[in-house]
């Protein structure tokens, strides 16, 4: 019945273009084996493709390749597996087929979520970036060249792409066992239009936003302010301060505020104007938004700012709407905190992702145990990219994987 | 200066340091008035430390973005005291500009543009061909900027006729019999770059092949509503007019740059070419990067500031438009204040980010 099913979707598998295996390989998915998670098998296969990687000339351009590179070494992935697979007594499986859709404008997103998948023990389909990035062409150079020699692997690791078209979403739908859908808000409304079998799960990624603590006087006496500059750099800027992680808000404590602004601020200008390519649009949405935000609530303040790269836009209070007035490439607000209890209308919004700090992390322990609905991460400023299988609140491999009792 | 004294100054007529004292008197009191209005205004003024008493000229003055007038509704008067709202045509689903007149900006903005225009079609009135449908004009609850623009041009034209129907069709039978009875004196045509291209010059290219011609070497074409859909077809400036000129003998063109936000003060180009700002108004380009403003030649994003807007603080602001100023004073054609071109829109920014953007949908 199944061979059925897949028959007669032949012309739907048709259209998909393949950028590992074929029509025929994606086929045979339904005939695979799940894996138990983090199987061997799983991470020499893994680990090759790190080798490849990290041999690569190309991938050395690319901090982005070279990190994913280094997390799906076996050195790292041991580690994972030490966290996350199944305890004694239990066995934990993948679910069988994982179909991934990967957000359009995040170059090494797929690459993750398919290795999630992976180690999870799940024969995947990844749909990748619709943009040709050449990080996803490095990446899928280097998974073909070491499926060569790994032919059992090649149902387990399907990179697809097509357009939005929806029967290709619904056949896939159709049989997944789980489905990851990244790209926010609109991606996942469009998803949920195609079914997924009864016992199948989802897990979404929706639009999120995040911010920054910075404790000024541990600020003060660091050492080495240029680093700290890259760090949030790559945090921000790197993105286009358009990630899910990127701060929109830097939320300032303890008592030396003003002087670690003008430091903060004049190093992370000075990396701007060096690195960042401005586009002329960007200065004129940052104008837009600031007096948006000053027409709507009083005692707004734009900061004074010599160009455009950085726009700061300091605020009275936090307020629950703040976030509407959200925006990208170098456009912060401010906040001057004396108790961290009055972030709580931001935090408690389960759109906030992550909070990104310089300081002690259990400063904020009392917001997340009043039981704020959002907060996902807290993370050092110049980490909060760093991917791990527990994200967005979820526990990735749990989700990915069922565990088979023992007893 | 009241705008009812300087409505009596020749548009053209100022050298620039006489028109920057105008322009700095007029604007620097718009912004007192509306900051004390208009409260959204108040408190943009007020979040960037906005002093007026430190200004020495009106190019010192805070610029609202356009888009602001597609987001929040921007007035200093009381709701009683709007007689019109004007709106930008944005295409369907897209945001539009709402603009709140009162009867002084509104019977301003018609005083303004008659003093500008007839600068270059004379004072008297002519017969006119619309080349666009009489639909376009039928809501008049709500001014759309095509509408606006017609309506606005109509006061130059004693005998009107729409040369398109509601389908859009060349009228060709009630364009030849409007021809017939005035071909002989001076004709107005008014419309939108792309209508014109489309609908009138297409048409009149299919109806030469057949044998069937009008002359138009009487006529005086004016034309707004930017060059985007032409560029995209590969029209050039210099295209459309050889073009005009083969297919009906037309050969007095003027374009003209402006927009619903400051209607009224527009822009018309002379026969060089040139798009020249009146004592009305004026154009400052800015850097993208900081603002500051372009040197003359050099692309900038375009400012624009107008002396007649009382309803809404729309007196100065900043488009997403580029272009760049090309001279001050001196253009050929006589006319003083500063001359410029449009280069186009600013493109919208290529940004990374997790959420997929919805012109995502339209890559595939």
């Amino acid at each position: 019945m199944i061979h059925m099913q897949t028959n007669l979707k032949l012309d739907v598998l048709g259209r998909v273009m393949y950028l590992t295996g074929s029509a025929d390989i994606a086929a045979q998915l339904l005939n695979i084996p799940a894996k138990i998670a983090f199987d061997d098998s799983i991470l020499d296969f893994l680990d090759h493709v790190s080798k490849v990687l990290m041999k690569n000339k190309d991938a050395k351009a690319y901090p982005d390749v070279v990190t994913f590179g280094f997390w799906i070494r076996r050195g790292s992935v041991r580690k994972m597996k030490e966290r996350f697979e199944g305890k004694d007594g239990e066995l934990r499986l993948g679910k069988g087929i994982a179909f991934h859709i990967t957000p359009s404008n995040v170059p090494v997103n797929f690459a993750y979520s398919m290795a999630a998948g992976l180690l999870s023990g799940n024969g995947n389909i990844v749909r990748v970036p619709s943009k040709d990035f050449p990080q996803v062409r490095i990446i899928i150079d280097a998974f073909n060249q070491v499926l060569e020699q790994y032919e059992d692997m090649k149902p387990y690791v399907l990179f697809v792409r097509y357009g939005r078209d929806k029967d290709i979403n619904d056949l896939f739908s159709s049989i997944a066992d789980v489905r990851v859908v990244w790209g926010g808000d609109q991606t996942i409304a469009e998803l949920r239009e195609s079914p997924l079998p009864p016992r199948s799960g989802e897990i979404t990624f929706a639009d999120r936003y995040s911010l920054a603590i910075i404790d000024s006087d541990i600020y003060m006496d660091m050492e080495d302010k240029a680093h700290v500059a890259e760090d949030f750099y790559n945090d921000t800027f790197l993105s286009d301060q358009n990630a899910c992680t990127s701060p929109r808000l830097v939320v300032w404590t303890g008592s030396r505020i003003e002087e670690a602004k003008r430091i903060f601020w004049d190093e992370e200008h000075k990396l701007a104007q060096q690195k960042y390519i401005f586009q002329a649009i960007q200065g004129v949405n940052k104008l837009t938004k600031s007096y948006l935000i000053a027409a709507a609530v009083p005692g707004v303040k734009v900061e004074e700012h010599g160009d455009n790269r950085i726009v700061r836009v300091s605020v009275p209070e936090i307020t629950k709407t703040l976030m509407e007035y959200r925006d990208n490439s170098g456009y912060f607000y401010e906040y001057d905190c004396e108790d961290i209890m009055s972030l709580a209308p931001l935090c408690d919004d389960k759109r906030c992702q992550t909070i990104g700090y310089i300081g002690n992390r259990k400063a904020v322990l009392p917001l997340i145990q009043s039981g704020i609905k959002g907060v996902d991460r807290v993370v050092p400023i110049g980490k909060t990219m760093d991917f791990d299988l527990i994200w967005d609140g979820y526990d990735l491999p749990a989700l990915l994987s069922r565990i088979v009792v023992l007893a | 200066m009241t705008y009812e004294e300087m409505i009596n100054i020749p548009p053209y007529s100022l050298d620039a340091d006489e028109k920057e004292k105008l322009l700095t008197d007029r604007l620097t009191k718009l912004t007192k008035l509306h900051q004390k209005n208009c409260p959204e205004y108040a408190r943009m003024l007020g979040a960037v430390n906005f002093n007026i008493e430190k200004i020495k000229s009106y190019k010192e003055l805070p610029f609202l973005p356009v888009r602001l007038f597609k987001e929040l509704e921007l007035k200093s008067v009381v709701s009683e005291d709007v007689v019109k709202t004007m709106t930008s045509s944005g295409t369907t689903g897209q945001a539009v500009s709402r603009i709140y007149l009162d009867r002084t900006t509104s019977s301003n903005q018609q005083k303004t543009m008659v003093k500008i225009v007839s600068d270059f079609t004379g004072s008297s009135r002519m017969p006119m061909i619309i080349i666009d449908c009489p639909g376009v004009i039928k809501n008049r609850a709500m001014f759309s900027a095509r509408g606006a623009g017609i309506l606005g041009f109509s006061v130059f034209g004693a005998k009107k006729i729409y040369a398109l129907d509601d389908d859009m069709k060349l009228d060709v039978d009630g364009l030849k019999e409007f021809l017939k009875k005035y071909g002989d004196q001076r004709i107005l045509l008014f419309g939108f770059t792309f209508m014109i291209w489309q609908h009138f010059y297409k048409e009149l290219l299919r109806l030469k092949e057949k044998g069937i011609t009008f002359d138009l070497s009487n006529g005086i074409l004016i034309h707004g509503g930017g060059w985007k859909k032409l560029v995209s077809q590969a029209v050039s400036r210099e295209e459309f007019h050889e073009r005009l000129k083969d297919v009906c003998g037309l050969e007095h063109i003027h374009d003209y740059y402006g927009m619903v936000e400051q209607t009224g003060c527009i822009y018309m180009e002379c026969q060089y070419g040139h798009l020249h700002a009146s004592i009305f108004s004026d154009v400052i380009t800015r850097r993208p990067g900081d603002f500051t403003e372009a040197c003359m030649g050099e692309p900038g994003i375009i400012q624009v500031v107008s002396a007649i807007p009382e309803s809404y603080p729309g007196h100065s602001l900043l488009t997403e438009d580029e272009g760049a100023v090309l001279g001050v004073d001196d253009c050929p054609c006589g006319r003083k204040g500063k001359y410029f071109k449009i280069n186009g829109r600013l493109r919208n920014a290529e940004i990374r980010g997790c959420s997929d953007t919805y012109a995502d949908k339209f890559e595939a």
